[in-house]
């Protein structure tokens, strides 16, 4: 037991390091301010093609679509980082972590956001047209709010999923705050420093975790 | 070199591509297995959590609460890390393989937990009422009326669960367990060329564009009724 207290919840290890993983975790909010806001509005273009009258135009989004939700996360940012450059495309570990999540998320947002679109009724849109709004700004100003509030909770939940994937850019050596605390594990031959960085990553989601607890369970009925 | 043949050069290089497709698709086979195994155990360990959570005992149910609160919230690759190089300092030494098993399918034990409990939930009151009073002990009617109800309304999100914790399997390549990405990006680092790269990836995208059409179609089965 001592050992395992020693091992995974070393109070003195844990304040020695503390300073790395803070400032690990400013590069995961960095991240995250980045990332989350690229996600959203890629997702929102793909939703918007995705209306478009024109077959083609549908089909190829959706292909896109398809395919960077099938391939994993981790093997597209690998892809990226390591297997561009061969191709004379050198991006650094940041550049090659917001790309590869643009891709990822846009897709997944783009998804949410036309479950969305779809839940409002097509009269809607007529009605906006009719009153003389151009199709951007029945989208735009009648049909995107209430898409929205119909999958906020699926909005949520991407969200945070997405703040999880942060986590892989550790892989390609970008020093958020999985990677400063594997670093600490590795000087110190203890495991505290990942169990502290478990337990940050609790304490930023779970409120948001409870809180989409409650939507789902609002919204179910 | 012009551009084509060089990007051919770069990503589909022939001898290459016959000499990695073989181990490649040997990790496509590991990958598969092991995501099997990860979906059943996952399955199974939350719908006994969730059962276990509808007998109402106050402890339990916290303690089951916590549980499907921390292995949703804390990253999966986090997980990972810490129980691999975390454990064999304190004596228990597993194997990758173990380790990738056991943290994603806690983490999918986690989420079918919620997901089931939810669906549970939503069965009426007065279901679990009527069945007690025709005589029906409390486990006969968890498991002949409302679990049968409760599943078909999970039956969408637990999919959409099992393909994301699926794709995780990738994450097994950090710890080294010999899946697609990892006998790829091996590969890749031993020839100097990304082929073998593209192959493992266009191999997982083989594997999961099924998957993904499959979900759209289920999807579109659930879909919001439009009015």
């Amino acid at each position: 037991m001592n050992a395992i207290v020693a091992q995974f919840f070393n109070l003195e290890i844990m304040a020695r390091t503390y300073p790395i993983l803070v400032h690990g975790l400013g590069m995961t909010l960095l991240l995250c301010f980045v990332v989350v806001p690229l996600g959203l509005s890629g997702g929102l273009v793909v939703a918007f093609a995705m209306q478009s009258p024109w077959r083609m135009l549908r089909a190829f989004i959706a292909t896109l679509v398809d395919f960077f939700r099938a391939i994993p996360p981790l093997a597209l940012l690998i892809f990226i980082h390591s297997g561009l450059p061969f191709a004379g495309i050198r991006l650094d570990p940041f550049a090659s972590v917001c790309l590869a999540f643009f891709l990822n998320t846009s897709s997944y947002y783009g998804e949410v956001y036309r479950a969305g679109i779809e839940s409002v009724g097509r009269g809607q849109w007529d009605a906006a047209r009719s009153t003389g709004l151009s199709a951007a700004q029945a989208g735009l100003y009648v049909v995107l709010p209430q898409a929205i509030r119909n999958v906020l909770p699926d909005l949520i939940s991407n969200t945070i999923e997405v703040v999880k994937l942060t986590s892989l850019a550790s892989v390609v050596a970008l020093p958020e705050l999985l990677y400063s605390s594997d670093m600490a594990r590795a000087v110190t031959y203890n495991a505290s420093p990942l169990v502290l960085a478990a337990l940050t990553y609790l304490v930023l989601l779970w409120p948001f975790v409870r809180l989409l607890s409650r939507l789902e369970h609002r919204v179910g009925h | 070199m012009n551009g084509w043949s060089l990007f051919i050069d770069t990503f589909f290089r022939p001898d290459l591509i016959v000499r990695y497709l073989p181990p490649i698709l040997e990790a496509v086979v590991l990958t598969v297995e092991i995501a099997v195994l990860i979906v059943a155990t996952g399955l199974i360990g939350g719908l006994a959590l969730a059962c276990a959570r509808s007998f109402e005992f106050r402890p339990l149910n916290l303690l089951i609460a916590v549980f499907a609160d921390v292995f949703r919230t804390v990253p999966p690759l986090v997980l990972l890390v810490l129980v691999y190089f975390g454990l064999p300092n304190v004596g228990v030494t597993l194997s990758s393989f173990a380790v990738l098993w056991l943290v994603l399918s806690v983490v999918l034990t986690a989420f079918a937990e919620e997901i089931l409990w939810a669906g549970i939930l939503s069965v009426r009151r007065g279901q679990w009422e009527a069945a007690r009073s025709t005589g029906l002990s409390f486990a006969q009617t968890l498991s002949y009326v409302v679990l049968p109800q409760a599943i078909r309304l999970a039956i969408p999100p637990l999919t959409n669960r099992s393909i994301v914790i699926t794709k995780n399997v990738a994450l097994g390549s950090v710890i080294g367990v010999p899946e697609i990405l990892n006998v790829a990006t091996t590969a890749e680092s031993f020839v100097g060329n990304s082929t073998p790269l593209m192959l493992g990836a266009l191999c997982y995208a083989m594997l999961f564009i099924p998957v993904v059409l499959a979900g759209r179609w289920l999807e579109s089965r659930f879909a919001w009724r439009r009015f």
